[in-house]
């Protein structure tokens, strides 16, 4: 027991849980960008997984970090753009689309890997970003190595939290992506265009996806492996109905998720080997099958998710 | 002709100046001539009604003024300038609002939210919510529309919206104000301030047009009233110099004569509900406490405002839902449980409140819909398998019997119209002749020829012996049809009625729950006399 308690006040475990989050966080935000338009995107885990194989694959061409991140937005942008295609426009089923884009995202990007690298037995290895503390703040005990001896990606993730419940809050534009999203009908009638906002939001989140997928390669690791993103992107579905839909919930569900997840990494080492350490492994989906149930029973999901909106139609 | 009112520019040649012109508007769906050559004009301060069956073409045309369609002929000016077609935007920007029949409010925003969305450039850094809130409670100290700028839509009540809706128009300047069947969903003082916020509207110089099918909101509330049938035009009068029966014969075609329901002598009783109550899931109680009999050969009319229990009472007496206390009692013989098909069989016709929802499956052949009820019925299976020719052969009796048109076995149901989807639920609830008809809001939606088909179908059930109990909204059809009535309030409901005994302000009063002071007038005796 007392272990267990060393375990939860020492910087390691608290290092560990924010680096864990981080992908969950970015590819979070994402999915919540695309539900608050009224669009749900299946499409996370090959977004996510294409982000991760195309940033990588660009700094080992010989682009530096930045460039390799921008990339990778940029390549999460454009499935989040074919998405946005079919479902907007074209209206067809979002579930359908989604895992189509999954599929596709996920084979195109160890085709692409395959390709390049057809004789890698031992997956190449770039230069990843390394962490950043910031000065003063990072000497504080616990908290500072925590908070503030990241990399640059983690500070990016928990300012872009910041940044999406500013847009959506308290923008004119963040207030039509929701109005969309709750009823795309009263948008139009108030002389929007939904097509547009939709699209928009899609390719916005996506792009999101993309950076997170591009965490796993560049920061957290410094390799391309398959099966790399492997089911991140459906936990993040499942943290934006956590999250009910509004950011800050949902950087608090990545943490609580990161935190089981870290957690029974060191609980797996403590035991030494008396259990099985699949059981471990269960455990952070257990607990956050068990938070989804006590948390988003009376969910305010936006009214008009997964309703493809045709105008003249009621 | 109207007085000019003070705040009106005149024209050279005399009376208010003319905002609005359609000029030739023609829209085909297919086959179909929605809007045949329509031109139409408007003035500064007037209210113009525009009045028609469904089908007539009246939603069409705002659709396509609102810019929502596009016109296949003609055009629309508005301030003597032409308006680019098929776009909301262009008609928002040349002043029109509309606002539509069903809502096109988000729930979970804000009113603010609703308002102001779309109003401000959309790459703006921030939102200036403060200029917004103060400048929507301006306008609703000026036009008497008070709303709480913070409240959630979805706590509003039904009225609230509507303010809503108009606000937003005003918000951005709208000098033409359509409105889609303004009162469908209104209680009578409801529509009363929505007719005095108009008359502040025009006086202020505004333009409205109103469209309708409720023959006594023309006469309160327009000028001129503009009639439309089969897409076409067929006359343009001053309200002041028409009346009723004019204008019921332009709409209709041919003069219409409502069936009148005959006074007649109450049988024994069918259905007796004894303080009954049934909670929602999260224990509010949706009915409190309820007693009602209804007898044979009687019509009882339950009105209210929607959400006040009506949809509780109908899945209690159509076996939905068991009542969580007191007895129901069918026929003398204790109802148990709940069991729709058992009081199905028990001879209880039901005409569901959504035909779409609950009524009907729209994907599935007429004759499909027709055995819904009744498919285990030996008459319609053998052996676990569906007897389709005598199903076709139903179908196509009720089809002709309760004069179903464009329809065959075959078709699918929902490409039927309104009008003929409820004549489908009628053929399949009165072909059986049942005991009790349960008929919530069974003209929700329907033109005044449908109407009064479906009021004579229901008269007839009654004379034939059947008890009917009337859920409606539509105080017109309560009393037109109803022996007794009560009316129900947040799950209480009032001791029955007579008919002849209240007014429509009395049931105004009590359907906003004022019940202090009408009831003391109709004493509990009324319901003794019942019971």
């Amino acid at each position: 027991m007392a272990e267990i308690f060393d375990l939860l006040v020492s910087a390691a475990f608290w290092t560990a849980t924010l680096r864990i989050a981080t992908p969950y966080i970015l590819g979070t935000l994402g999915e919540l960008v695309c539900e608050r338009a009224g669009v749900l995107n299946l499409g996370i885990e090959g977004i996510m997984t294409l982000g991760a194989m195309a940033g990588w694959m660009a700094v080992y061409q010989g682009a530096d970090l930045w460039t390799g991140v921008a990339v990778a937005a940029l390549c999460g942008g454009l499935l989040g753009l074919l998405h946005a295609g079919l479902t907007v426009p074209l209206g067809l089923s979002q579930h359908v689309a989604g895992i189509g884009v999954t599929l596709l995202g996920t084979s195109l990007s160890y085709f692409v890997y395959r390709l390049v690298l057809p004789q890698a037995s031992t997956p190449p290895t770039i230069e990843p970003f390394q962490p950043l503390p910031i000065p003063g703040l990072s000497d504080i005990p616990v908290l500072g190595p925590a908070l503030f001896s990241q990399t640059a990606l983690t500070y990016l993730a928990l300012l872009l939290v910041g940044l999406v419940a500013y847009v959506l809050y308290r923008t004119p534009v963040g207030l039509a992506l929701r109005m969309v999203g709750e009823n795309p009908a009263a948008a139009e009638a108030q002389g929007l265009s939904v097509t547009g906002l939709r699209v928009g939001a899609v390719v916005a989140g996506s792009a999101l996806m993309g950076l997170a997928g591009s965490f796993l390669t560049l920061s957290a690791f410094n390799a391309f492996f398959f099966n790399m993103v492997n089911g991140r992107g459906w936990i993040c579905i499942a943290l934006v109905v956590f999250a009910s839909w509004q950011p800050g919930k949902a950087l608090l569900g990545a943490l609580l998720f990161a935190a089981f997840d870290a957690f029974q990494l060191r609980l797996q080492q403590i035991t030494g080997g008396v259990l099985p350490y699949q059981l471990f492994l269960m455990l952070p989906y257990l607990l956050s099958i068990l938070a989804l149930v006590l948390m988003s029973r009376r969910a305010a999901y936006p009214r008009a998710l997964m309703i493809p909106y045709r105008k003249g139609e009621r | 002709m109207t007085a000019v009112r003070p705040g009106m520019t005149e024209q050279a040649g005399g009376g208010p100046k003319r905002v609005l012109r359609l000029a030739g508007i023609t829209k085909r769906f297919g086959p179909l001539l929605a809007n045949d050559a329509i031109s139409l004009d408007l003035h500064e301060g007037e209210v113009l009604a525009l009045l028609g069956e469904n089908g007539a073409g009246k939603t069409t045309l705002m659709n396509i003024l609102f810019g929502h369609y596009m016109a296949d002929e003609g055009y629309v000016e508005a301030f003597g300038r032409r308006l680019a077609p098929a776009s909301p935007k262009a008609a928002l920007a040349a002043g029109i609002g509309m606002v539509h029949q069903h809502f096109t409010l988000a729930d979970n925003l804000s009113v603010l939210d609703n308002v102001v969305v779309g109003t401000e450039s959309l790459w703006r850094p921030w939102s200036d919510r403060g200029a917004g809130r103060r400048r929507l409670l301006e306008l609703g100290t000026r036009f008497g529309l008070k709303v709480d700028p913070d409240a959630q839509v979805a706590s509003l009540s039904v009225g609230e919206r509507q303010r809503v809706e108009i606000l937003k128009a005003l918000y951005r300047d709208a000098r033409i104000l359509i409105l889609d069947e303004p009162t469908a969903v209104l209680t009578p003082q409801e529509s009363a301030g929505l007719f005095e916020t108009l008359r502040r509207l025009t006086a202020d110089g505004l333009a409205v047009v109103f469209i309708s099918h409720k023959m006594h909101e023309v006469f309160s509330a327009s000028d001129t009233v503009a009639v439309l049938r089969g897409g076409r035009l067929v006359a343009t009068r001053r309200t002041a110099e028409t009346d009723r029966a004019e204008l019921a014969e332009l709409m209709v075609g041919r003069a219409v004569k409502p069936p009148t329901s005959a006074p007649m002598a109450a049988g024994e009783p069918v259905l007796a509900l004894s303080g009954v109550t049934v909670r929602s899931e999260d224990g509010r109680a949706l009915l409190d406490r309820l007693d009602l009999t209804i007898l044979r050969h009687q019509v009882i009319g339950i009105a209210g405002v929607s959400g006040n229990g009506q949809a509780a009472l109908a899945e209690l007496v159509s076996g939905l839902v068991a009542p969580e206390s007191g007895t129901v009692t069918l026929l003398n013989a204790p109802v148990e449980g709940a069991d729709p098909a058992g009081m199905v069989r028990r001879g209880v016709a039901r005409i569901p409140e959504d035909r779409h929802a609950t009524g009907l499956v729209g994907g599935m052949a007429v004759w499909e819909n027709l055995i819904a009820e009744r498919y285990r019925d030996p008459a319609f299976s053998r052996f676990g398998v569906l007897r389709r020719g005598v199903a076709r052969r139903h179908a196509e009796e009720v089809i002709r019997a309760f004069d179903v048109r464009g329809a065959g076995p075959d078709t699918r149901t929902q490409l039927l119209s309104g009008g003929n989807m409820q004549k489908l639920i009628l053929g399949r609830t009165l072909a059986h002749g049942p005991h009790l008809i349960l008929a919530s809001q069974p003209t929700r939606g329907l033109d005044i020829g449908a109407v009064s088909y479906v009021h004579g179908r229901l008269l007839e059930a009654r004379a034939a012996g059947a008890g009917v109990l009337l859920i409606s909204e539509d105080l017109d059809e309560i009393l037109a049809l109803s022996d007794m009535l009560a009316v129900i309030h947040h799950g209480r409901l009032t001791p029955l009625m007579p008919r002849e005994s209240v007014s429509i302000q009395q049931l105004g009063l009590l359907m906003a729950g004022q019940w202090e002071g009408v009831l003391d007038g109709a004493p509990h005796g009324a319901r003794e006399t019942v019971s």
